[in-house]
């Protein structure tokens, strides 16, 4: 492969020029599915993070709400209303604005277990790599068994267990930093493995040994010199554990056991509809599951273009 | 062969023991078990003598060692909701989990095996796009929405099959089977392609890359040098060794469908194991919860032992590995 090594005569060219002349970003164009990808995940991030602004209705202001407008269904069918766009819940809710409403609370979830797993398993995988011995072999075989079960199945477990230690109440307003705490539990394990592979390569490398030699602390080397040369797949890992976070928070919600009908994911409007499924008002909870496929496929696809991306290997095949 | 058998069994009862020392935890510190079993009112004294009959002032590890040993038994206690011995709620319940886990097991494998191999062999044809392309779809779907909506198109627009529950059941012994009756089989259609869908699309993926990766090697391009008819190549030469891949997969995967029953259950209102599981973890029954995770833990945990032994004597070629490796 012929690379033209950057010339460091000329002046640097800026940050915008550099990220539009750059590998990845012509992986980018050349991939059309990967642009919508881009697009629908911008738009359905826009439409959550700006739901107070632009949601056409708010759900939670039970003033505005009438039963009169309960369950209306989509524009394009009879006995609608043109204000209620995708139609209205049993309560008079606009379907569209608790959809906006509850993809927020699903990304923040998303987010914040993806960041709690990756700092913790970024974490203890510096330290199996570095030490080593036997704190190397504790962490390794938690590891190990946690990953011969199912995901799904440690997070229920460990929200079961946050549940069975708070009382009810209490456990509504907790709610979201459980769901949070369980994901984010059942999902390190990937993290530490592969910062523990590249740690291991890494630390024997001449520039730790010049580190250690002028005495830096070992916390130091570890997050300051190690870290930035690992982080990478790392973040493309994160790239996809985020549609499964997503995923499994909806699945935890949809269960009954994650976010309360009060302060609703995406997973709890899908339980919640799910009851009126039967009398055919179909459109409470199709939506909503819509809206969470096409959130997690469309991160998918932006992870696994990522991968690729980013991955030098493949691009000598292509 | 027999020191790697001590070492995995060895493996094996230590993942056991650690997951009764989980179970054990949950119920030492989760909940209060006197407080639940006395009431609002009671004295020190009664709180005493209670302690000391459940064995609760004993030292940490002699109650955990009784607890194992009561585990081994089938004995976890009573449920805090339903006020049964727990190993009866579950025994009844066990029957329906896995007819479902193996009825979608077989429905994954039988319809997983035939698509990958096309789709291996007609790598470019249309149809095999569409298989992929849907395939795709299906892992982003989570289990939960295919269920939704299988139940809305099957159920609630034609009405072919029921949505919920496991229709009439013959009492075998203590076994309660859905195979012989009418009813009992069309409930579980529903169910198993919900459960099964995943590792449909996983065989599927498998056997394809499998397929298309000894179809490459050079005893195949002899095979076919020796003038051996089509079918004989791909599924006298072939297919048989992508097998011993798949069969470890599909042997694992039977523990993820009993685990991702727990989500189809629910969404069918299956009465099986899972979904008295999610009805204990939103009660906060302890027991349940501890007798549930310590039953699943050992379905994969043996599992993964008989996976693991049979590619051992099944692949002759690991056992070279783990020898020039020094045994690691």
């Amino acid at each position: 492969m012929a690379t033209t090594l950057p010339d460091a005569t000329k002046t640097a060219p800026g940050l915008s020029a550099r990220i539009l002349d750059s590998d990845v970003f012509y992986s980018f164009r050349k991939s059309p599915l990967t642009m919508l990808a881009a697009l629908v995940t911008l738009v359905c991030f826009s439409g959550a993070l700006l739901a107070p602004w632009i949601a056409p209705h708010n759900p939670f202001d039970l003033g505005s709400l009438n039963l009169l407008d309960a369950s209306r269904p989509p524009v394009w069918i009879e006995d609608s209303d043109p204000r209620f766009l995708l139609g209205t819940d049993n309560q008079g809710r606009d379907v569209l604005s608790t959809i906006m409403y509850g993809a927020r609370v699903s990304l923040l979830v998303g987010f914040a277990s993806v960041i709690f797993a990756m700092v913790l398993g970024v974490t203890l995988g510096l330290i199996s790599g570095y030490v080593g011995g036997a704190v190397d072999a504790v962490i390794m075989r938690i590891a190990d068994v946690q990953l011969s079960f199912p995901a799904i199945l440690i997070a229920l477990l460990i929200d079961g267990i946050l549940r069975a230690a708070f009382s009810h109440q209490l456990h509504d307003q907790f709610a979201l930093y459980v769901l949070i705490l369980s994901v984010g539990l059942s999902y390190w394990v990937q993290y530490a493995r592969t910062v523990r592979g590249s740690t291991l390569v890494e630390k024997n490398k001449e520039y730790v040994q010049a580190a250690r030699v002028i005495g830096v602390h070992p916390i130091r080397l570890l997050f300051s010199h190690i870290l930035p040369n690992v982080i990478g797949p790392v973040l493309v890992i994160a790239t996809i554990n985020l549609a499964l976070a997503i995923i499994t928070e909806a699945t935890l919600s949809f269960l009954g056991v994650g976010m309360p009908p009060t302060k609703p994911s995406l997973g709890t409007l899908i339980n919640v509809g799910n009851d009126f499924l039967m009398s055919g008002e179909w459109w409470i909870t199709i939506f909503p599951g819509l809206a969470l496929v096409l959130m997690a496929l469309s991160v998918n696809l932006l992870g696994d273009w990522l991968r690729d991306a980013l991955n030098p290997k493949l691009r000598v095949t292509r | 062969m027999i020191a790697f058998i001590i070492r995995r069994l060895l493996q094996s009862v230590l993942v056991m023991l650690a997951v009764a020392f989980v179970a054990f935890a949950l119920f030492t510190y989760v909940g209060d078990p006197i407080a639940i079993m006395l009431g609002q009112e009671f004295t020190e004294q009664d709180r005493a003598r209670i302690s000391a009959e459940l064995g609760l002032d004993q030292p940490f590890f002699v109650q955990f060692a009784r607890f194992v040993g009561n585990a081994v038994q089938g004995d976890f206690g009573l449920s805090y909701r339903l006020a049964r011995p727990v190993e009866e709620l579950l025994l009844e319940r066990l029957p329906a989990t896995l007819e479902l886990s193996l009825v979608a097991a077989f429905f994954a494998l039988l319809v997983g095996l035939p698509l990958g191999v096309y789709t291996g062999l007609n790598r470019d044809s249309w149809l095999s796009r569409v298989f992929l392309t849907v395939s795709l779809i299906g892992v982003s779907l989570p289990t939960f929405l295919i269920g939704i909506l299988l139940i809305y198109v099957f159920s609630v627009e034609v009405n072919w099959f029921p949505s919920f529950g496991r229709g009439e059941t013959v009492q075998l012994g203590w076994w309660s089977t859905g195979f012989l009756t009418v009813s009992g089989l069309r409930s579980l259609i529903l169910p198993s392609i919900t459960l099964g869908l995943f590792q449909l699309t996983l065989i599927m993926r498998l056997v394809r890359a499998e397929m298309l990766e000894v179809l490459r090697t050079d005893y195949i391009k002899f095979a076919r040098a020796r003038g051996l008819s089509n079918r004989a190549v791909h599924f006298g030469h072939a297919l048989k060794n992508t097998l011993v891949p798949v069969i470890t997969i599909t042997g694992l995967q039977l523990g993820a469908i009993i685990a991702f029953a727990i989500i189809t259950e629910t969404v069918f209102q299956w009465p099986g194991m899972g979904y008295l599981f999610i009805q204990s973890v939103y009660f906060a029954d302890v027991p349940v919860m501890a007798a549930y995770l310590c039953l699943v833990a050992f379905f994969f945990v043996a599992i993964n032992l008989i996976v693991d032994l049979l590619y051992y004597a099944v692949d002759p070629r690991l056992r070279v590995d783990r020898a020039i490796s020094g045994g690691h």
